[in-house]
């Protein structure tokens, strides 16, 4: 796609970047950005330039993640890591209300947490693209959920054009990316010394009425349009969309699953760090007494066995239908329920799978079988439903499903002995100091 | 009616899980006051017989005694609730299932005769029913208060049985495996904790035992293609849960094949 400046296109110098910030603070904003954080860039809270990961980038590949120092002193140089902007709009745990039973009455109190006013800084179209995902699920749906759209609506998003990527990148095959469309307020594209500036909406125009901008030069433009197609030219990951609802839906009961099943752990860490999923379950805690209670809405996964429990079961009971629903949800069904796909290329699933099970690969796996017309060809989605249903009782079901008194194990048998357990330490192959911490 | 009876009792264990129970400070009065601790020399010489409603148990079967008492508690009590590794499947102690008994007594003690204990350590459940184990080394104080919460209540506890990864994410860690190259079983091992370890950048060691449906073979396949020996592995799996099933099978199947290997 042809990349032009625009004449709306304007120039930060980096030197008066902090303006910007201490702007927004003034505003009553809680400024959200990439810094260090545990070895890995995460997402906090940026009181200062001084807080962004400069000079540093990050190394991605299937179910790896180093932080790496750059040769520069890039701001940006790098691209998305194990956190989302969900965790700011659909908090891991939220207090949905509190109750308290005086005198043998219950009064129910609902939580009056505050609700800052973010403004999300450093958000990559993969990102804008998964907050547009998110808005239709919290927002735009028969029910709306009330502490995301308001969090959300008070947000302000200021993008960061990428100008590199990571081989775990597929943004070009989901149409998500690189380069920042829609959905900002104001949107950058970073360039040795500066910025050059989009503005995407009134609220971004009023902003940057009040930064110290100059209009970009033909140049700047021009340099930061090299930057951002650098990026472009820089993805190597594809998944190929076109019919992949169908190859999906039609192929429920292909082998290919029982080979994804043999390494997938089931662990949830795909669902945890994808910026699209939405799952969630409420839980209740009681004190001793039961005299108080207080409800909170957790994250949620499908890859946890215990989310599919109905009375008497587990509907999918086992990680092949648990791996099925997230691949099939996100690329298949997402698109009869929000009629988008689930998936905007990101590549978290890919990079933060402890095993390394690559979505696009699996894809690949089952487009090559299908290629070979080596499928099962029964019936598809009536199928669905029918497999799916009659999940509920197998051998292998949680103690959920178990009686109340558990059943005794059995003896200990009398294997061969070992040494001390070194499991849990880090000197693994492999394994390295985190270098993230330096100088923190 | 009186209060619910309450008994706390001790088998071959390091006495960590009844120090959860004297660490529950801020609730240790309301416990006082909704239930009568009949029984628990931890905290208290006040030795009250049975019947119980809720009897507590910690620590492994290990001794001919022990053998004896735990069919007594049973029958003593309403409610058998095991509370932490050694009592769920065995603990540290269980490691001694695959050494040589005798052996170990020689030794370790100077006086080997005056020593009576079994071969084996083994948990409360391969002896008596149990009506639900707290995992965990040591159990969490949350855990137990939903147990001792729900059985005042005379509902089911909840706890959740799925990987700790869960958890992990949902306080925002970075996982340690990915981004540190650490071996860590929290994908293969239950809840409970809070992703204590990973928390701190350490790999989870597994004390809470294994999660449902483990996939163990899933996760050490993947660590021995890294570069990792079966021979660590098997000692990453046999620590505070080795006894426990799923870690118990995966562990004996590695090391037949390092056996094979050499
Ligand atoms: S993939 Fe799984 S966790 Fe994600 S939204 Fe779908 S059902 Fe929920
Ligand atoms: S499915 Fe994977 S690549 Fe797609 S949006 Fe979610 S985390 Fe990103
Ligand atoms: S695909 Fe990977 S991250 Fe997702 S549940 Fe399976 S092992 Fe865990």
């Amino acid at each position: 796609m042809v990349d032009q400046a625009t004449a709306d296109e304007q120039y930060l110098a980096k030197a008066d970047f902090q303006v910007l910030l201490d702007l927004l603070a003034g505003e009553g904003y809680e400024v959200i950005g990439p810094t260090l954080g545990e070895g890995a860039i995460v997402y906090g809270p940026l009181r200062s330039v001084a807080d962004l990961p400069r000079g540093w980038t990050d190394e991605q590949e299937a179910g790896h993640y180093r932080l790496v120092r750059r040769n520069d002193e890039a701001w940006f140089g790098f691209v998305v890591g194990p956190q989302s902007w969900k965790q700011y709009l659909f908090p891991p745990r939220t207090r949905l209300l509190t109750a308290k039973c005086e005198h043998g009455t219950w009064k129910m109190q609902p939580a009056e947490e505050p609700v800052p006013k973010y403004a999300f800084l450093g958000v990559r179209a993969c990102e804008l693209a998964a907050l547009d995902v998110q808005d239709r699920v919290f927002m735009h749906s028969a029910f709306p959920d009330p502490h995301y759209v308001q969090r959300r609506q008070q947000a302000l998003v200021i993008a960061v054009n990428c100008t590199q990527a990571a081989p775990t990148c597929f943004c070009t095959s989901m149409a998500t990316g690189p380069r920042c469309r829609q959905g900002f307020d104001l949107a950058l594209t970073e360039l040795a010394e500066g910025f050059v500036l989009e503005i995407g909406s009134p609220r971004g125009r009023e902003l940057a009425a009040r930064l110290p901008l100059a209009p970009a030069s033909e140049q700047q433009c021009r340099d930061a349009a090299d930057a951002r197609a650098q990026a472009e030219q820089q993805i190597t990951r594809h998944l190929a969309t076109a019919g992949l609802r169908e190859l999906l839906l039609s192929n429920l009961n292909h082998p290919h699953w029982d080979e994804v099943a043999a390494r997938c752990l089931s662990c949830a860490n795909c669902t945890m760090v994808c910026p699209t999923c939405f799952c969630s379950s409420v839980e209740e805690v009681s004190d001793l007494l039961g005299e108080q209670i207080a409800r909170e809405r957790v994250w949620d996964s499908c890859f946890n066995p215990q989310f599919s429990y109905v009375h008497g079961g587990l509907v999918r009971h086992n990680i092949r239908s648990r791996y099925r629903q997230w691949l099939t949800h996100k690329l298949a069904t997402w698109h009869d329920q929000f009629g988008t796909s689930g998936c905007v290329g990101c590549g978290r699933c890919i990079s933060w799978c402890p095993v390394g099970i690559d979505l696009t690969q699996e894809v690949a796996g089952f487009r090559a079988a299908a290629d070979r017309a080596l499928f099962d060809r029964r019936p598809g989605a009536g199928e669905h439903a029918a497999s799916v249903s009659g999940q509920g009782r197998g051998p292998s079901g949680l103690s959920a499903s178990r009686p109340f008194l558990q059943q005794p194990r059995g003896e200990a048998g009398r294997p061969l002995p070992d040494e001390a357990p070194e499991l849990g330490q880090s000197d693994a192959p492999g394994s390295e100091s985190p270098r993230s911490t330096e100088g923190r | 009616m009186g209060r619910p009876r309450l008994a706390v009792f001790k088998f071959a264990s390091c006495d960590g899980c009844q120090l959860t129970v004297l660490s529950l400070e801020d609730e240790l009065l309301q416990l006082a006051e909704a239930v009568d601790i009949c029984y628990f020399l931890e905290a208290s010489s006040r030795m009250e017989p049975g019947p119980y409603d809720v009897a507590l148990v910690e620590g492994s079967v290990s001794t001919e005694e022990d053998l004896q008492r735990i069919l007594e508690i049973r029958q003593n009590s309403r409610y058998l609730v095991t509370i932490g590794a050694c009592a769920t499947a065995g603990g540290i102690q269980a490691l001694r299932n695959w050494g040589d008994h005798a052996e170990f007594l020689r030794c370790v003690y100077a006086k080997p005769e005056y020593i009576r204990s079994l071969a084996h350590s083994t948990p409360i459940a391969a002896h008596v029913p149990v009506d639900f184990e707290l995992r965990g080394c040591p159990i969490s104080k949350q855990q137990l208060l939903e147990v001792l919460a729900a059985l005042l209540a005379g509902r089911r506890p909840k706890t959740p049985e799925h990987a700790v990864c869960l958890e992990c994410k949902r306080r925002l860690a970075v996982c340690v495996a990915v981004a540190r190259g650490v071996p860590c079983l929290g994908p293969v091992t239950q809840a409970g904790c809070g992703a204590l370890c990973p928390a701190f950048g350490r790999g989870c060691y597994g004390c809470f035992g294994p999660a449902a449906q483990p996939n163990l073979a899933g996760l050490t396949n993947h660590l021995q293609a890294a570069g990792m020996a079966p021979r660590r592995l098997v000692s990453g799996l046999r620590l505070f849960n080795a006894a426990a099933p799923a870690f118990q099978q995966e562990s004996d199947r590695l090391a037949a094949l390092e056996e094979a290997e050499r």
